[in-house]
């Protein structure tokens, strides 16, 4: 299982699902109502380390995080 | 000393500047300089609230300290969690260098992208609830890649 955690202002639970890329993550994640309108302006981290593209493969025990807009200071 | 201190709540200021004076006024390093973020009073709210992501926040900074170490200096930052009320402070930065410009430049730089890329989530306090400063937030690198 891949833990998916949503952060800040998107305020929803963690999900745990069974994926294998971060392809089939924003497959699943369109079809969202509370997080597609998110997936715009969300970057995306991998383990905690932030990613760039989509080809990233995932496996058991990883976790995705979503971060939206930000607004420090 | 932590180089980056997360408080609950508004920042003890002078505690905080006057620990880091105190800690590296003797490391010789001849520019010290301290940018401290207040509340302002506008737009009706009572404050703002803030989240942090922690982990990433973290190697954010990190990579700031690396590229402040190359030129001899480092940097420090203070950030708060929840509530901080108007006219009360939520984050400070400093940044001590041998050298002056070194010191002036690089404060802009590491606060202007604090403001872009640190993983911080800023409400507005209106009537008691948190609202979402979404028209003052900034994407991060790289966003909408699951779009």
């Amino acid at each position: 299982m891949v833990k998916v955690e949503f952060l800040g202002p998107i305020n929803k639970e963690a999900l745990n699902v069974e994926i294998s890329n971060l392809n089939e993550l924003g497959a699943l994640l369109k079809e969202d109502q509370d997080v597609s309108k998110w997936l715009e302006t969300c970057a995306v981290a991998v383990n905690d380390t932030l990613v760039a593209s989509k080809d990233v493969a995932l496996s058991d025990g990883d976790k995705v995080s979503l971060l939206p807009p930000v607004c420090g200071g | 000393m932590e180089k980056l201190q997360l408080f609950e709540g508004s920042l003890p200021v002078e505690q905080i500047t006057n620990s880091w004076y105190e800690e590296f006024k003797s490391s010789n390093y001849g520019a010290i300089i301290t940018f401290v973020g207040v509340v302002r009073d506008e737009n009706s709210i009572d404050g703002l609230s803030f989240d942090i992501y922690e982990p990433i926040l973290n190697s954010w900074f990190d990579s700031w300290q690396k590229k402040a170490n190359e030129k001899n200096a480092i940097v420090l930052m203070a950030h708060s969690r929840g509530d901080v009320l108007n006219h009360e402070s939520s984050y400070i930065a400093a940044v001590c260098s041998p050298k002056r410009r070194v010191a002036l430049e690089m404060i802009d730089e590491f606060v202007e992208d604090f403001k872009a890329q640190a993983p911080i989530w800023k409400y507005d306090i209106i009537d008691g609830k948190r609202v979402y400063a979404e028209d003052r937030s900034t994407k991060i690198q790289g966003s909408g890649i699951l779009n």
